[in-house]
């Protein structure tokens, strides 16, 4: 079935008007037709991705948020008794070198990656969208300013620009890395917004705004960024995914979370060099992160081929 | 072409000079170099420490744009990238360093490249078979797998496949195994081996990233007119697939190639941390500890020089590939 059939299909509009009472006549025809963001929803919903990628993100973050209060141990409490064992009834998850439990440090680091990157990966969407559209909608030379800068950004690779900014945000709390980290994560999006937007820019109904004298900062947010609306939200969630990934790795080389703030990334360093020896240590945490990243990445590409159905798995 | 080709290597030059410039000024507000002297005791004078840091020239009494003047000139008339804080010259360090993160990049960006493209192709042509959804799933369990999880992963199963195996089959600390003897031969296959596992992670992050795109690009053309007339004209499958339809697919995936080298670079940059490889990845986390302003700069200067060729290959795939940027 081509998409045209079928966007025709879902939107109740028949292809062959119906005679009434034909044998093939709806019994009851829907009022109106459905709006875009419904028939997205739809696609969504029927895909299985979507749900084992939306049910195992709910699961993680309930884990994340009741784990801690329904485990006897916290993350810094030391059990003498228990040193660098492995998973037992009592720790699930095994105790580090100094009898720390490791399911607890576990929940913690999550709780704190996840925070970090569902900040980090929407803020970075923000910016992305400000920039692109303003970029895209002026045009002229604030956009070439615009553009040249972004590429200039995508020129050395995200991570290093990181590491060499990381000596600023050492003394600081994680709130600025959060905020580094979402302030290198928007060129690309930009670019495509940028990209929508000049191609939005010359519809009538922006033009008839223009005209009418509505300010650009109103245009930008009713008329041109709803337009790219589903891109931004697949970006966010991606985005998600790409911040989480971001924080780790900086963490893990000693320029993200320092102590005593403990995420993921932190305990993957602290594991690494037990791995061989205490695998627990290593292979938990790591669990815990590639588990959540792939129910984000799930949710995020059921949620593109939701929109652009000729794009990745589902295309017909 | 051969024009374009220059022009887009001009842009590509000053968009990667002009990085490098502020990624000076950036790390020279960022580190300190002085702080390591007044950390020690005795504490040195303070004409002792200006000493130093001009002779370095990172003194921050010194106007940034100032201090990155003398460093341009420095490189265009006598070649130097400066001394480090260690007292070496940072183009000594980095030439004796390069050879071991160029080996490993582009070992594993080729095969990765290749290995991604033929799964692409092949998932794309068996569309929803088990096969591949296989390494459609594959790839996006690496996707959200950061890249050191990757290489300590491989570390393990190396161990334990040397203890099933009760004799060291695969050694991987460090680039070659110290006091090691022997002829040529044992000496580079003993580096090949050290080679395999940060090898064998990079091509499992770049052929992840391109058999994802490479599949969606294939499919598109497999379902263009000209396939069809390929076929009609009496062409095989193969010879259809791979003329008209694989070649047609790569013109977008050279551009991919350019945008998705950075990533390799960081990606083998954080594995030779991993491995303990004495390459370009310990030289920078060593930069930034000891606050070395100049080993960043000549860094970053080594990234921005491998990502400028990089895109100006791609630009010379493109141009090899697509008859109409030609004229």
């Amino acid at each position: 079935m081509s998409l045209v059939e079928e966007t025709n299909a879902e939107l109740g509009t028949p292809l062959v008007p119906l005679l009434p009472g034909s044998p093939n006549a709806p019994l009851a025809r829907p009022d109106r037709p459905r709006s875009r963001g419904r028939l997205i929803w739809r696609r969504l919903t029927q895909t299985s991705r979507f749900w084992v990628g939306a049910i195992a993100i709910a699961v993680i973050l309930a884990w994340a948020l009741l784990g801690p209060v329904l485990y006897p141990f916290d993350a810094i409490e030391r059990d003498p008794l228990n040193m660098g064992l492995g998973p037992t009834q009592l720790h699930w998850f095994g105790t580090n070198g100094i009898g720390q439990d490791l399911y607890a440090q576990t929940l913690v680091g999550l709780q704190k990656s996840l925070v970090i990157g569902l900040i980090a990966g929407p803020l970075g969407t923000m910016i992305a969208a400000v920039v692109g559209s303003v970029a895209g909608y002026l045009g002229g030379a604030v956009d070439r300013v615009l553009v040249w800068c972004i590429n200039l950004l995508l020129v050395l690779p995200s991570f290093i620009l990181l590491v060499i900014l990381s000596p600023l945000f050492k003394g600081l709390s994680w709130v600025f890395l959060t905020v580094f980290i979402a302030g290198f994560s928007w060129m690309i999006m930009a670019q495509v917004v940028r990209s929508q937007t000049r191609s939005l820019r010359d519809r009538d109904f922006v033009k008839a705004s223009r005209y009418m004298g509505v300010p650009m900062h109103r245009i930008l947010g009713r008329h041109i960024i709803p337009n790219v609306a589903s891109l931004l939200i697949i970006d966010a969630t991606l985005g998600v995914v790409a911040a989480i990934l971001a924080e780790t790795s900086l963490s893990y080389f000693g320029f993200g979370i320092r102590a005593p703030d403990v995420s993921l990334g932190t305990l993957l360093a602290e594991g690494t060099s037990a791995a061989v020896t205490r695998p627990w240590m290593f292979v938990f945490p790591a669990g815990v992160l590639i588990l959540t990243l792939f129910a984000v990445s799930l949710i995020g590409d059921a949620l593109r081929d939701a929109v652009d159905p000729t794009s990745g798995v589902n295309r017909d | 072409m051969v024009f374009y080709i220059f022009r887009r290597f001009v842009n590509y030059f000053f968009l990667s000079m002009i990085a490098t410039c502020l990624a000076y000024i950036v790390s020279s507000l960022a580190l300190d170099p002085a702080a390591k002297y007044y950390g020690r005791n005795p504490q040195p004078s303070q004409q002792t420490i200006e000493n130093i840091l001009n002779g370095l020239g990172v003194n921050p009494d010194v106007p940034v744009l100032q201090r990155l003047w003398d460093w341009l000139v420095n490189i265009v008339v006598h070649g130097s990238l400066g001394t480090g804080v260690n007292g070496v010259s940072i183009g000594d360090q980095i030439i004796s360093r390069a050879g071991v993160s160029l080996r490993l990049l582009l070992i594993g960006s080729l095969i990765g490249a290749i290995v991604g493209v033929t799964l692409g192709v092949w998932g794309a042509v068996r569309q929803y078979k088990l096969s591949d959804q296989v390494v459609t799933y594959g790839s996006y369990l690496i996707f959200a797998t950061p890249t050191f999880v990757i290489g300590v992963l491989l570390m393990i199963g190396a161990t334990a496949l040397n203890g099933a195996a009760g004799m060291q089959l695969i050694t991987f600390t460090g680039e070659y195994s110290a006091g090691l003897t022997g002829s040529w031969g044992e000496l580079a296959l003993d580096r090949g081996i050290h080679l395999l596992l940060p090898t064998i992670a990079l091509v499992l992050i770049g052929a992840a990233g391109y058999s994802r795109y490479q599949r969606s690009v294939m499919l598109d053309v497999l379902s263009a007119d000209f396939i069809r007339t390929a076929r009609a004209k009496g062409r095989s499958r193969n010879s259809a697939l791979v003329r008209h339809g694989v070649r047609v697919a790569l013109i977008p995936m050279s551009t991919f190639f350019a945008y998705s080298f950075g990533t390799l670079v960081s990606g083998s940059i954080m594995l030779e941390i991993v491995f303990s490889f004495h390459g370009m990845g310990e030289f920078a986390l060593n930069a930034i500890s000891q606050n070395d302003i100049n080993a960043v700069a000549g860094t970053t200067l080594f990234v921005a020089i491998l990502i400028l060729f990089s895109s100006t290959l791609s630009e010379v795939l493109y141009a090899a590939l697509d008859p109409r940027v030609r004229n």
